[in-house]
């Protein structure tokens, strides 16, 4: 981690007081800032906290929403729940990763996108449900999957052009790009 | 806002309200529930403030987000104030005919109506729409007509009223004696009599604590994600009697991750509810003092277990710990901590306003009251039911919910998640309450109702679910974590054609075992679905077993695809999305599958318009098969 | 001071008793594989589930003595039907997750389990979590702890690197039950503890071999055919999918060791 990025820890830590009782919401601003949990900030919560390493490590490996290597930038969660399921929500996972070239949930080598299932997220109604980042895609058919990646790379795709174009100097309007 | 510090100036401050409300306004009111939403719906808030902004008329008439309607199938969902009209379906490309018959006398448009498919007939109430009109909606009643962001719409319609009287007229003992007289029992799945766990929680010594459990973790049950997204206060005003009844001055909401619309209502209600003076130091100038504070959760469904969500507050794992001692003896920081859940909470303001008596003349003799059940899966209209106890099945599937998709037959209906059990299409006259499901061998649980048809493979639902509950295992205790895992392995050997018949005493002793031994509830139930599917559909575990033929043909590798070649139009649709890139076939010709290489995505026969894409099951390689003409399916002859 | 009634027999306990105390002040024998006197009980194993009923009325159900509160007019049997089923179910999954434990294979012949008909799964842990709560209550180390969930559960350092809290004791080999816990040799960084350093190292490679390998096994002694000098080899499966067939062929009378 660089300093900044350990200033930043230190930032949420600081926004909280040393109660056990406060470890998961300190990992949920952790997780949320830097898309997973650093091995160097649990060594810090632990000594804020004032407990052993060892615990703070059984819950980061305990709860889903954790993750101890890093995730992508987007996150596509695949509901499984029932009302998806039996509306063919496994074939519609099966169909993502498939597109992404993920042998099974995890993150993509570029870093773009992590896939995840999970269960439930409350759409039964709109079975099968995506949810990538904060949108919530409804009625989703193996047919849709492609086209509903294809946003998100674009943005991808023109964020790092937009990050290139600057980095070689041309930091003007010719960044526009799509 | 300055505070009111009396049920007096509560009083007062509402008929204040009362009076500054025009009820002939005309006010756009349009369902902002995460299903809408997800249709859509922050489109159409937009597009209507867009088109009066355009005419100018955005001082005469209001636009208000409310919470979920519950028919979710039919978002975006909006109604019309003070008519009164539904319309479903909307887009924003619809604001410009909604405001114009708004604006001019009051037309309903036309296209937007509910239509009902038995009549064909358009209906404009909510109320005239079937999957309305059997519901008794107690707790949801008020979602449609209330900005959840907006304590004075909860105000305006009688909100917190139920603890002016609590705190005007009432004892703590006589709150506990209402809820126990009422027979409310406990909404999150056990059943467990409210009146009596607050009774048994104020025989241990203060300081003591108050949750509220929002882990709903059920796959297929969003009935408190809507509660608490929708009218967070209603949740709010019964926790702060339950608090005045128990001497509770902290209290929790726990709340799943997956949640965070509901985390983020919830939130502004407690701060506006401050602001108001009806939480904080001196709620109300009655002396009483009581703290919520929102928790979210991480990712677990064991939490929604009381004693794991307990571990949870604590900031450790969420393993359950052995009962005795129950949470009432000791529970959060080991002092006495009743836990209940969302619709538990909100169905004490009713009981306070309503009267006990009347509540308790609603449901079944044991079951009383209304439940909310998430009525989803396999049936024509999905969403929000709240219905009083003792409802037949039928009427459920049938009355409320428009039938099956494609009239195609009830197999079974999935109650109480992961830990209820497959009820079969014959008993569909049973009356819904807790008993009865228990005797069926399912369970009331939290509400969650799947309903399935014939072309849910039983043994695949087995599966699912003990990978469901593999998955969410803490694992601290042997039976459930080894049992789970066990039984997971047997059921895709199954699911793959490999099982034999001892497999199924396997599971019969290991299900046992699980019911017998293990730690917590979720590992006593998790063998609920697998044994509730071998008692009431072993010939489909035996179809697997004995034939590898999966009757409802979903196990992929008893399933084949073939395309039926008087009926294949060549249009190449499906080679587009094949995921084995193995049909074969020239643009208008008849195309084939390569079986080598199909991977039975079942990606072509979504595609494939003049159906002429089938699934056969059965081994199809041997000699002499025949072919039943009804759907393709191949049955064995040797 | 409540009384309960144990198989019949009516006590008199001090509160705070569990039922397991209550029972062995008794003489009465609960297995347990998760216990131990000096650490606090974990109810993880199950083993110990005894039948509770409250009242004649009441229903019955199984929980775990260990943990479980003596209360006043409890009924407890420790050897109904219930529970030697449920005992007999738990020890013939135990030993298809660790054939080679000499303590499971004790409890097998002990308690009638001739058979296991799952697939040896050789896991070489039953998460009892003896090590962690010894290395946490009684060595005030907690340098070992638990990490994952459900069928990923598992003992673990934080990150999988020896931590400056371990000073080596060995009180996790020590109190281990199935004596599973293996030393890889000096590679100090990335290993659970220099136990050799304390130990005689273990041979642990006869997977075949479902005796002990620690010392022999009491059972098999007193069984005749199956002395150490005639030990057969136990077929493996070679087949995935089919359970292994572990056959413990001592038909013991005597309930072995005290170390329950």
């Amino acid at each position: 981690m660089t300093e900044t990025e350990l200033q930043q820890a230190d930032f949420i830590l600081g926004q909280f007081d040393d109660q056990r009782a406060n470890l998961i919401a300190i990992l949920q601003d952790i997780q949320g800032k830097f898309y997973y949990l650093p091995q160097e900030v649990l060594g810090r919560v632990a000594r804020k906290l004032r407990v052993p390493l060892t615990d703070v490590y059984q819950v980061a490996t305990f709860y889903r929403c954790f993750s101890l290597v890093p995730r992508g930038r987007h996150q596509v969660q695949v509901c499984l729940g029932t009302a998806c399921h039996v509306r063919g929500a496994p074939r519609v996972l099966d169909r993502i990763l498939t597109d992404l070239k993920l042998a099974g949930p995890g993150t993509t080598r570029d870093r773009q996108f992590t896939v995840l299932p999970v269960r439930c997220v409350g759409c039964c109604g709109l079975a099968p449900v995506v949810r990538v980042d904060n949108s919530t895609h409804p009625h989703l058919t193996q047919a849709k999957v492609r086209g509903m990646l294809n946003k998100y790379r674009l943005k991808a795709q023109t964020q790092e052009e937009i990050a290139s174009t600057e980095e070689a100097g041309d930091g003007d309007a010719t960044a526009q790009v799509g | 806002m300055p505070r009111l510090k009396s049920v007096e100036e509560l009083e007062s401050f509402r008929a204040g309200l009362r009076t500054a409300r025009d009820p002939k306004r005309p006010c756009l009111t349009v369902c902002a529930g995460s299903g809408c939403t997800a249709a859509g719906a922050h489109d159409v808030l937009a597009g209507l403030r867009t088109e009066l902004a355009k005419h100018g008329l955005q001082d005469a008439i209001d636009v208000k987000s409310t919470g979920c309607h519950g028919f979710c199938e039919r978002g975006p969902l909006m109604i019309v104030w003070p008519d009164g009209t539904f319309y479903n379906q909307v887009a924003a490309s619809d604001a410009a005919a909604i405001v114009a018959s708004v604006s001019n006398g009051h037309v309903p448009v036309e296209k937007l109506l509910y239509r009902d498919p038995v009549s064909g007939k358009r209906v404009i109430h909510e109320e005239e729409v079937p999957f309305y009109a059997r519901q008794q909606r107690v707790l949801f009643g008020n979602n449609g007509k209330i900005d959840p962001k907006n304590i004075e719409d909860y105000l305006n319609v009688g909100g917190y009223s139920a603890l002016a009287r609590v705190l005007s007229t009432m004892s703590p003992e006589q709150v506990v004696d209402a809820v126990t007289r009422s027979g409310l029992r406990g909404r999150g799945g056990a059943g467990f009599p409210t009146g009596l766990k607050w009774k048994l929680c104020r025989e241990n010594p203060v300081p003591r604590y108050l949750i509220c459990n929002g882990d709903e973790g059920d796959p297929g049950a969003f009935m408190d994600r809507s509660l608490l997204e929708g009218n967070p206060h209603s949740v709010v005003e019964g926790m702060i009697i339950g608090a005045f009844a128990l001497g509770v001055q902290e209290a929790y909401v726990y709340v799943r991750a997956e949640y965070p619309l509901a985390c983020e209502h919830l939130r502004a209600a407690i701060d506006q509810a401050e602001e108001y003076g009806l939480l904080g130091d001196d709620i109300l100038g009655s002396g009483m003092k009581l703290y919520v504070h929102v928790v979210k959760g991480a990712g677990a469904f064991v939490c929604g277990e009381e004693t794991a969500l307990i571990a949870s507050l604590e900031g450790r794992v969420g393993q359950p710990q052995p009962r005795p001692p129950y949470p009432a003896q000791k529970g959060l920081w080991g002092r006495p901590t009743v836990i209940n859940n969302v619709k538990t909470w909100a169905s004490v303001p009713v009981i306070i306003n309503w009267g006990p008596e009347w509540y308790a003349g609603i449901g079944t003799e044991k079951s009383k009251g209304t439940m909310v059940f998430s009525l989803v899966g396999k049936i024509n209209n999905t969403g929000l039911v709240e219905v009083p106890m003792g409802v037949t099945l039928r009427e459920m599937v049938y009355d409320i919910g428009g039938g099956i998709p494609g009239g195609k037959a009830l197999k079974a209906i999935q109650i109480g998640g992961p830990s209820g059990g497959c009820i079969p299409a014959d008993l569909i006259d049973l009356p819904i309450d807790y008993e009865r499901l228990t005797e069926a061998g399912s369970m009331m649980g939290s509400g969650g109702m799947v309903v399935m048809d014939e072309t849910t493979c039983m043994v695949d639902i087995a599966r699912y679910f003990m990978e469901f509950l593999e998955d969410e295992s803490c694992g601290q205790c042997f039976p459930c974590r080894e049992g789970t895992q066990r039984m997971r392995q047997i059921l895709t050997r199954i699911c793959a054609g490999n099982g034999t018949e001892d497999d199924l005493l396997l599971l019969e002793d290991l299900g046992w075992l699980m019911k017998q031994a293990s730690l917590c509830a979720l590992g006593q139930t998790a063998a609920n679905p697998v044994l509730t599917t071998l008692r009431y559909f072993r010939d489909e575990y035996l179809a697997h077993i004995r034939e590898r033929r999966c009757p409802a043909k979903v196990c992929r590798e008893l399933i084949f695809y073939e395309i039926e070649p008087t009926l294949c139009d060549g249009c190449h649709a499906c080679v587009h999305v094949c995921a084995g890139q193995g049909i074969l076939g020239e643009k208008g010709q008849v195309h084939t599958i390569d079986r080598a290489k199909c991977t039975r995505c079942g990606a072509c026969l979504e595609v494939c318009q003049p159906k002429a894409v089938r699934v056969g099951t059965g081994s199809p390689a041997r000699a002499g098969v025949a072919r039943d003409g009804a759907g393709g399916d191949m049955v064995c002859q040797n | 001071m409540p009384k309960l009634t144990i198989n019949g027999i009516e006590v008199l306990v001090e509160k705070g008793t569990t039922v397991l105390e209550a029972a062995r002040f008794l003489g009465l024998p609960i297995p347990t594989l998760c216990h131990d006197d000096g650490l606090a009980p974990a109810s993880a194993c199950r083993l110990c589930v005894v039948e509770v009923r409250r009242g004649l009325e009441g229903r019955s159900k199984l929980l775990a003595a260990c943990s479980l509160p003596a209360e006043d007019g409890m009924l407890v049997h420790t050897n109904s039907a219930r529970v030697q089923r449920a005992r007999q179910l738990l020890i013939e999954l135990y030993v298809a997750t660790c054939p080679s434990s000499k303590r499971i294979q004790d409890l097998a012949s002990a308690y009638g389990v001739h058979e296991c008909r799952y697939e040896a799964e050789h896991e070489n842990c039953i998460q009892c979590g003896l090590c962690v709560r010894m290395c946490e209550q009684q060595m005030m180390a907690g340098a070992i702890g638990f990490a994952g969930r459900g069928a990923d559960r598992h003992v673990s350092r934080p990150f999988d690197m020896t931590s400056e809290r371990c000073r080596q004791c060995g009180a996790c080999l020590y109190i281990c039950p199935v004596c599973e816990l293996r030393c890889a040799g000096p590679a100090a960084d990335t290993t659970l503890c220099n136990g050799c350093l304390n130990f005689a190292p273990v041979c642990f490679q006869s997977y075949d071999d479902a005796m002990c390998f620690l010392d022999p096994c009491h059972a098999c002694e007193l069984a005749g055919p199956l002395r150490p000098d005639v030990r057969p080899r136990t077929p493996t499966s070679g087949v995935p999918g089919t359970p292994t067939k572990i056959k413990t062929r001592a038909r013991a009378t005597v309930l072995s060791g005290e170390k329950q």
